[in-house]
């Protein structure tokens, strides 16, 4: 346009002007509706578009391609990196009738949410088999229906410096319960244990993971949504609340306690000092084994130990949080069948190998588990601890309300420093009843 | 619409009376022309802002989420009735209010500051202004961010230049040290704003006035309060009520910084969090419609203080 603009003035060549612009708009329209239509799929060949979170970016990637046939093409877009914000940009295209969100990577914890509200498709019987583990089978039943397949099962453990439990005198070969861990992080100089505490999602899996380890819950029957009843002022939940306090006051706590995250945590562990006790999921042992995108030394992966998640008391076996991905089918497709069979595709126990290979990405099937790639990347013990954590997991609650019954918890259990085990289960017990009945702002 | 009634007198008084009636004529086509050109940017406007004000206001009487549509429910004033009983809507009212009343302040006072340098300036005059109004070109998320990073231990340099404060204290990790981290970033980025506006009200101020002062043997500090000051109190007005309005609405740096965490969340997080979030569009609805009114009544309260007459301010 800043070309034309000295012709203007010129009223013989003017018309020009206006027909070079006018030739433009067509040409501009035409390329635009060509794209429409393209997009559309009204022609040719469809094309099913998969909303990723960006972990193993680059293998869902691969598996994109590999699972476009002659009759669809699969294209990725990215979702952001948190779990909630996930979760609303999906919502948002959903709750408008998207036909273009075909597939979608979702977190467990939404599947009942998104399946309650119509923005999933049901998939057939056979998604989940015996071969499924039970943990993240689990996830995709809503009202005894399949809506979203298994993709890769998610878990965390208590990895540790080998050299760090020796000179705490802790021993890792029997079950450990967090308060030794903390007391023993505390013992050394400059130890520390790591979580994840920010005012997240995470935050919450720590703590049902711990009030779960506890014998307890945070709702009796969480399927009832809304009219659930809340559990939170019980025992467990005070032995949960007892664990962060003598955490957080504890000199174990990261100095960046209230906003750690799964990737703070992991600082510590081969940083200055004697490193760290740290809960993380299953993708630690992929990002310090030594390799062209880290700079770790072999001693030092030498040095990095793996435990079951700790026990909240004495005497009872903990509670392994769960999470993963799991592919849903967008209610609104243009092409129901190419996005269940896409679907059937990318959550193939091959790609779920390549996935735990390739990125750390767990799993979710038995077979994918006794595949030999699998046993060549990880030891063995390491595998079966992964394994037995899924299986015996503590699963979150099931609710279409996840996200609102998330929240209120964060609401009152954050920062760490200010939970006290007497008051903050009766509070965010109140508070979650109200907010659940909705006579309380969350 | 205005500016098409506006401008057909002064087409006439341009065109002098021997054409009157023949320009009465093109006038009223221009005029015609006019409304026409206009009214696609009233309908614009009526779609863009009447529209979801109305609708803010019908969904704000209802119980709806959109998660469940079918299970939306008309509950009348219930959502003001919770959100006004409620105490995290009074702290949220509270800090927002902290955040609106602490920042002008600053940024009033510094910013006098820069718009006094701008105005003196004798050297390098275009380089001074424009370095001053760097910030205020940077995006409120990039300065964020920016600020987000200095602040925290691990890579920020805050903690490392000032002298009272451990390498490793956690800006992030309490109410008051968040609070202050996320004022640092908001002054810092809208100062250029408040000082911009305020060059323009001392432009405005009679130099004859300063120097009849001066002759008279009054002080500095006795022109600026005595002349200069008083003589810009319209352009003050302006550049509180500005940057007053825009404070309370805070969101992009509490957004960034701490996701509302340490009790940092201002009205505006609130009410994203209820709609966006939660999905609550009646209770989201409630809290936008109580978030309107209350800036009116910011609005309201500021040009009460300071006693001055809009018109006037405007120069009519």
């Amino acid at each position: 346009m800043s070309q034309e603009s000295p012709s203007t003035p010129s009223p013989r060549r003017r018309p020009r002007g206006v027909r070079r612009r006018r030739g433009l708009a067509t040409a501009a329209a035409l390329a635009l509706s060509a794209g429409l239509l393209a997009a559309c799929g009204s022609e040719g060949k469809p094309t099913l578009t998969w909303y990723l979170n960006p972990d193993g970016q680059a293998t869902f990637e691969a598996f994109a391609e590999q699972c476009s046939t002659d009759e669809y093409d699969i294209q990725t877009r990215l979702l952001p990196t948190s779990a909630t914000d996930q979760r609303v940009q999906l919502a948002r295209r959903l709750a408008a009738e998207d036909s273009q969100t075909d597939l979608m990577n979702l977190d467990p914890v939404f599947v009942p949410e998104f399946a309650n509200a119509g923005w999933l498709l049901e998939l057939p019987g056979d998604t989940v088999t015996d071969d499924t583990l039970e943990g993240i089978a689990e996830t995709v039943r809503w009202e005894d229906k399949i809506y979203a397949s298994p993709l890769w099962a998610n878990t965390q453990v208590l990895w540790y410096r080998k050299s760090l439990a020796q000179e705490a005198g802790l021993d890792m070969s029997q079950p450990v319960t967090w308060s030794q861990v903390v007391e023993a992080a505390s013992s050394v100089d400059g130890a520390t244990v790591g979580v994840q505490a920010n005012k997240y999602e995470a935050y919450v899996v720590w703590i049902n993971a711990m009030i779960e380890g506890a014998g307890g819950t945070i709702l009796e029957n969480p399927e009832a949504g809304v009219d659930a009843e809340v559990a939170l002022d019980s025992d467990a939940a005070r032995e949960a609340a007892r664990v962060v306090d003598e955490l957080a006051s504890s000199p174990a706590a990261q100095a960046d306690l209230s906003v750690s995250n799964e990737g703070t945590a992991l600082a510590y562990m081969f940083g200055d000092g004697p490193g760290a006790f740290m809960v993380n999921w299953t993708f630690v042992y992929k990002n310090f084994e030594p390799g062209d995108a880290n700079d770790y030394t072999k001693e030092q992966f030498d040095d990095l130990g793996w435990a079951r998640y700790p026990r909240t008391v004495d005497g009872q076996e903990s509670a392994p949080p769960v999470g993963g991905i799991d592919i849903g089918v967008g209610a609104f497709t243009d092409h129901p069948d190419f996005a269940r069979e896409a679907a059937a595709c990318i959550t193939s126990v091959e790609n779920q190998v390549e996935l735990a290979v390739t990125d750390g990405l767990m799993p979710a099937t038995q077979s994918a588990y006794d595949a030999d790639e699998l046993a060549k990347a990880y030891p063995p013990d390491l595998l079966d601890l992964f394994r037995t954590s899924v299986d015996e997991g503590g699963p979150r609650p099931k609710s279409a309300f996840y996200a609102t019954i998330s929240g209120a918890i964060q609401s009152r259990w954050h920062p760490p420093s200010e939970v006290d085990p007497e008051t903050t289960p009766e509070r965010s017990q109140e508070y979650l009843q109200a907010v659940l009945e909705g006579k309380a702002l969350l | 619409m205005t500016s098409a009634t506006v401008a057909t007198p002064a087409t006439d008084a341009g065109k002098g009376p021997k054409s009157a009636p023949e320009v009465s004529d093109r006038a009223r086509h221009e005029n015609r022309l006019g409304q026409r050109l206009v009214a696609p940017a009233v309908v614009v406007m009526l779609v863009v802002t009447a529209f979801p004000i109305m609708r803010a206001l019908y969904l704000s009487l209802y119980n709806y989420s959109l998660t469940a549509p079918e299970d939306r429910q008309f509950i009348g004033l219930s959502n003001y009735l919770t959100a006004l009983t409620d105490t995290l809507f009074w702290r949220d009212i509270g800090v927002t209010v902290l955040y609106m009343v602490v920042t002008v302040a600053i940024e009033l006072v510094i910013g006098f500051a820069f718009a006094l340098v701008m105005h003196r300036v004798i050297f390098a005059r275009g380089l001074i202004r424009t370095s001053i109004l760097i910030p205020y070109g940077i995006i409120t998320v990039v300065s964020g961010f920016a600020w987000q990073f200095a602040f925290t231990y691990q890579n920020g340099f805050v903690n490392g230049w000032l002298p009272f404060i451990e390498d490793d204290f956690n800006w992030f990790g309490d109410p008051v040290p968040a609070v202050i981290a996320i004022m640092v970033s908001e002054i810092w980025k809208t100062t250029p704003f408040m000082s911009l506006l305020l060059l323009a009200g001392l432009a405005q101020v009679s130099e004859d006035m300063v120097e009849a002062a001066k002759v008279d043997g009054a002080t500095w500090w006795q022109r600026l309060w005595k002349v200069i000051l008083p003589n810009m109190k319209a352009a003050i007005m302006v550049a509180v009520l500005f940057r007053a309005l825009d404070a309370y609405r805070i969101f992009d740096n509490i957004f960034v910084m701490t996701a509302g965490a340490q009790g940092t969340e201002s009205i505006s997080f609130l009410t994203y969090r209820q709609s966006i979030e939660q999905f609550q569009l009646g209770m989201g609805s409630a809290l936008a419609v109580l978030l309107f009114l209350s800036v009116l009544l910011v609005a309201f309260l500021i040009v009460k203080m300071f006693k001055v007459d809009l018109a006037q301010a405007r120069g009519e």
